[in-house]
């Protein structure tokens, strides 16, 4: 039995079985990443002392019935922006190079309860401020499909270990399509839950009215699993919201039928691929044969997305960035003389330039004199973004569309493009704005066998309806099951 | 030519609340440095602030009490600036939608006149933490105990034309921030402290002049010395000709004189906007009405009620109700000896005295409330006379002493036998008959010294009065 | 708009960053395409649209005043770069 190619409900029921123990599970992981990470870098941190110390109490508490959920004894890798208490949270910044949060962020503490095992913190673009993982303080993650390749970001480590088999599922985050765009990269499952469904308490925060916490695996009921555990109303988050709980045997029934779809034209139009946007329509197809009512439709306000996310993002990007300045927490710059250069110094030789860059661009759109020309234009943006959204869900169940104009982009394209970089999001980031819940799935490869993703994007709280039309493309197609061969 | 200063208040006060305003964090004062901060209020990342539902009730109460509109759709706002005392490097507070505006407060101007005082708004903030400075290492240290206890910061409009204008407005607001309960108002711990905005302007100009801001005002004292240098500050720079530059300063009340902390030109950019953490909040008309219903009986109305009902000068009501403690000591002393007048005058006389000779703040105070009503019980019942009393009020303010017992024990109580008296006073006549005979021939002013002459035979141990009735008895 | 390089100065200045002089020249650069970029969004018309703060209509989300935290200073200055009596410790802030 190979516990690495199993799914994290496999692994559950194989350890409730005592077929294997919660050690095999870890054991099993901490070889295939000793044996690969060095060629992916999906981790920045390993924590095995503390995964086998808690494997042994997980597994005590399987054995005594106290942890007897869906993925009790289940390892999993997190993102390294989610706080863990004591163990190195660097936001893949050498800002925070050596933060050891005090606190666990509540989704820990549900990962906890559940009987998960935490065994590392998975790379990321610095601060989740970009695409492709490259920037990142403690360098790129290899595409398990093509290592000259990026794995896609923010959550690239992430998506990348699902590929590779490091880590049977994950947590990402997502602010402009970080879980969703990485998952279509490395051909992996994840999802953007609605705005508010997950805890945020923890989170480093990017961008606050933004950001998500999401599930990544490789098939939709690993994903509605682990949504199960992390879902639903927490004190600690002012944002978070009560909503009726997730029906996860809904998620997971894979039907789709008398439901109707739109397929944003805007999402179809220039700039997008041949390749994927064939596999899209390919799915299109798909879904009708599981009959589903598929038919697009306009959307115009798709091209003012990316403007008006990267004014909300970076402006409050550079606010909830303003607390690293080398007095609390993390790298202080050693050549400060005055304390006007450890502020310049340690922000200077800690963040990278993505961040410097969004910094300043958030400093601009927020100064005395921009505001309403930036700013508040972006927010009623929003406003007409959301709107869209609720227009189209009157004629429409779930909407279809690319997660991304493209596949994989090799290592270093983008990067001395930033304008390039931020244009590749333009089908993610409204899903944010809007704050609605989006499922990427993989749904077919490129004439280069790099993976394409799709992603289907619900009303608000409606996981488990997209979840289950994802599940019921899954049933129907075998693009979940292939995975990159590590050689 | 005549100057007319123009000034206007920015009041912070630290609200009484048992939490801070985003976490639970105790807002105790004092206590060991960073003993009372959390991950929240020391500004770790990933951690989210939470509303304490009491500030805004707190707020709200003192928006009505104030006059004010209360805005019913609320948001709170981040003002970013760096600095080690805010370690989030944001504030949190309210630019766009502040929770009251538009109200005043009626105060009383130079020459006693009343005068009302606009607020422009009252918000909600949180306060930042303390910077102590070590000459010897000459570094700074950094506690966050005081950062994230709630702030209200009330916003005059710039009514004030005199300093008294001014103290008269912190004396009011304060009492009013006491009677609601929302704030103790310390001003040496912090928990209340005014910035003045002010500028000079040739009387009769319609236009402000260029203002400046002063800081760390740290007693009324401060205040008024400091609104003093300041308007003589501008007014000799426009007179030789110079100008204002607009600038914050800071006030050294121990040299007397204020400098420049940051001139406009490198003026922060405070970049507000919409805290994305705190969703809104709605205030229904049914919440305010419901805390109009519950705010006690605020001083202008205490006033009113004391004139009416006690027949007190207005004088004596605007002093007793200028302090929460003078209100609670008067009404409990008023409830044990019935007397209103005579608890008014012992508050305003020797009361204030004490005060004044110890040094002590009113509500610090630490003697039984019961105590002043008794002694007047005492005075009136002609158990003691009024020497007396003077002394034994010292003794219940300084060492909360039990007038009964104290004077039991001291043996200071007037002599009540008025047989026992008769004789002495017999002796007394006895021995003046010189002044006895002016007093027949129709010298009444004789009778003063005689009564004198009995009273120090009686070491002052029995009742004036009493010694007087007998002593016409007897001269007839 | 048009980003010159005293803008680009004055936005080092607000985040409290320095850029090499061959950093500022590409950051010129690279803010004005995508501020170019980010201009088109004044093709949308907007008049009359309220802006929207937050995703969903939730409101009043508050916590009772009541003492949840204890001293945990330790906790507080545990990855603290210089600390000292229980504080945090700065070059001073006053001359």
């Amino acid at each position: 039995m190979n516990i690495c190619e199993m799914t994290a409900l496999e692994i559950s029921n194989a350890v409730k079985n005592k077929e294997i123990t919660v050690k095999d599970a870890v054991d099993a992981f901490f070889a295939a990443i000793d044996e690969y990470d060095g060629k992916y870098h999906c981790y920045n941190t390993l924590c095995k002392k503390e995964a086998y110390e808690r494997a042994e109490e997980v597994q005590k508490g399987i054995d005594c019935g106290k942890y007897n959920g869906k993925l009790a004894g289940v390892p999993i890798g997190i993102k390294d922006n989610i706080c863990t208490k004591d163990i190195l949270t660097t936001c893949s910044s050498k800002i925070l190079e050596n933060f050891i949060p005090t606190y666990n962020a509540t989704v820990v503490n549900r990962l906890n309860d559940e009987g998960m095992v935490i065994i590392g913190k998975l790379n990321m673009d610095e601060f989740a401020m970009g695409s492709t993982t490259e920037t990142s303080a403690t360098g790129v993650t290899h595409n398990p499909w093509d290592t000259d390749k990026v794995p896609g970001g923010s959550s690239g480590g992430a998506a990348a270990a699902v590929a590779a088999r490091l880590s049977p599922v994950a947590l990402g985050s997502d602010t402009g399509g970080s879980i969703r765009q990485p998952c279509s990269f490395c051909g992996v499952s994840g999802l953007k839950p609605t705005y508010g469904a997950v805890s945020r308490y923890g989170l480093v925060a990017y961008a606050s009215s933004l950001d998500q916490i999401g599930p990544m695996g490789k098939t939709v009921d690993d994903c509605a699993a682990l949504f199960s555990v992390i879902q639903g109303k927490d004190e600690k988050d002012g944002t978070s919201m009560v909503y009726p709980k997730f029906d996860f045997d809904k998620a997971v029934k894979g039907d789709v039928g008398g439901k109707k779809i739109g397929i944003p034209e805007d999402y179809l139009g220039e700039g997008i691929s041949p390749d994927v946007k064939d596999a899209v329509l390919a799915a299109a197809d798909k879904f009708r044969e599981e009959g589903a009512v598929v038919e697009t439709f306009k959307m115009p306000i798709v091209k003012y997305a990316i403007p008006a996310y990267y004014i909300i993002a970076c402006a409050e990007a550079c606010s909830n960035l303003s607390r690293y300045d080398g007095i609390k927490y993390g790298y202080s710059s050693p050549d400060a003389d005055t304390l006007m250069e450890t502020y310049v110094k340690t922000r200077s030789e800690g963040f990278g330039m993505e961040v410097k860059r969004r910094i300043m661009l958030g400093n601009f759109v927020l100064s005395s004199g921009y505001y309403d020309a930036y700013y508040n234009k972006a927010l009623k943006a929003k406003k007409l973004i959301q709107n869209a959204f609720y227009d189209a869900f009157k004629k429409y169940d779930m909407l279809l569309g690319p997660v991304a104009p493209t596949t994989a982009l090799k290592i270093g394209e983008s990067l001395s493009d930033p304008l390039k970089m931020y244009l590749g999001d333009i089908y993610t980031v409204m899903i944010n704005i809007a704050g609605m819940p989006s499922m990427s799935v993989p749904c077919g490869f490129d004439k280069d066998n790099m993976p394409i993703g799709m992603q289907i994007i619900g009303k608000p709280f409606e996981e488990a309806e997209i979840m289950s039309a994802a599940k019921a493309f899954e049933n129907a197609t075998d693009f979940h099951k292939k995975l990159p061969d590590l050689g | 030519m005549e100057w007319e200063i123009v000034m206007g208040l920015e009041v912070h006060t630290e609200l009484a609340t048992k939490t801070k305003i985003f976490c639970g964090c105790s807002t105790e004062f004092g206590g060991k440095p960073n003993t009372h901060v959390c991950e929240i209020c020391s500004g770790m990342p990933g951690t989210l602030p939470l509303l304490n539902k009491r500030v805004v009730e707190f707020a709200v109460r003192t928006g009505i009490a104030t006059n004010c509109t209360i805005t019913q759709h609320n948001k709170f706002d981040r003002k970013n600036y760096f600095y080690p005392d805010l370690p989030k490097a944001y504030q949190i507070s309210q630019l766009y939608l502040p929770i009251c505006r538009n109200g005043f407060i009626e105060v009383k101007d130079k020459d006693g006149n009343p005068k009302k005082i606009g607020i422009h708004e009252i918000h909600m903030e949180e306060d930042a933490g303390k910077l102590v400075h070590d000459e010897f290492e000459d570094c700074t240290l950094v506690d966050y105990n005081r950062c994230g206890v709630p702030l209200l910061e009330i916003v005059s409009e710039p009514d004030f034309r005199s300093a008294e204008e001014v103290l008269s407005y912190l004396t009011e607001l304060r009492s009013i921030l006491q009677y609601i309960g929302v704030s103790d108002c310390k001003m040496q711990e912090g928990s209340l402290r005014a910035d003045v905005n002010l500028s000079v302007r040739p009387k009769g100009q319609k236009e402000f002049g260029t203002r400046t801001e002063m800081k760390n005002l740290n007693s009324f004292k401060a205040i008024a010395r400091a609104i003093e240098y300041e308007a003589e500050r501008q007014i000799e720079l426009l007179e030789d000709g110079e100008k204002v530059m607009q600038e914050t300063r800071r006030w050294d009340d121990n040299k007397g004189y204020s400098y420049a902390m940051r001139s406009k030109e490198d003026a922060q950019d405070y970049k507000y906007f919409p805290e994305p953490d705190l969703p809104p909040i709605e205030i229904s008309d049914e919440y305010i009405e419901n805390i109009r219903k519950s705010l006690p009986e605020l001083p202008e109305a205490k006033k009113a009620r004391y004139m009416s009902q006690f027949g007190l000068p207005e004088y004596d009501t605007g002093i007793i109700t200028s302090d929460r403690s003078f209100v609670k000591l008067f009404e409990r002393t008023v409830e044990i000896c019935n007397s209103p007048k005579d608890a008014a005058n012992w508050i305003m006389g020797e009361l204030m005295k004490m005060l004044n000779d110890t040094g002590t703040l009113p509500e610090n105070m630490s003697f039984d409330q019961d105590s002043l009503g008794k002694l007047i019980n005492m005075i009136k019942a002609g158990k003691i006379n009024r020497g007396t009393a003077k002394t034994v009020f010292e003794k219940i303010f300084t060492e909360n002493v039990d007038p009964e017992k104290y004077v039991e024990e001291n043996n200071l109580g007037l002599v009540t036998d008025l047989s026992a008296i008769r004789p002495i006073i017999e002796q007394v006549i006895a021995d003046n008959e010189k002044s006895v005979g002016e007093y027949k021939a129709g010298k009444t002013q004789a009778m003063g010294y005689i009564m004198g002459q009995a009273m120090r035979a009686l070491k002052g141990k029995a009742p004036a009065q009493e010694v007087q009735k007998i002593l016409k008895e007897i001269l007839g | 708009m048009t980003i010159d390089r005293s803008l680009v100065e004055y936005l080092e200045k607000l985040g409290r960053i320095h850029l090499t002089e061959e950093e500022r020249s590409a950051s010129e650069k690279d803010l004005q395409s995508i501020l170019t970029y980010i201009d088109t969004l004044n093709e949308l018309d907007t008049d009359g649209v309220e802006p929207a703060s937050h995703s969903f209509p939730v409101a009043n989300v508050m916590r009772d005043d009541t003492v949840t935290n204890g001293a945990d200073t330790e906790n507080i200055l545990k990855n603290a770069p210089q600390s000292r009596d229980g504080c945090f410790v700065v070059h001073k802030t006053v001359e």
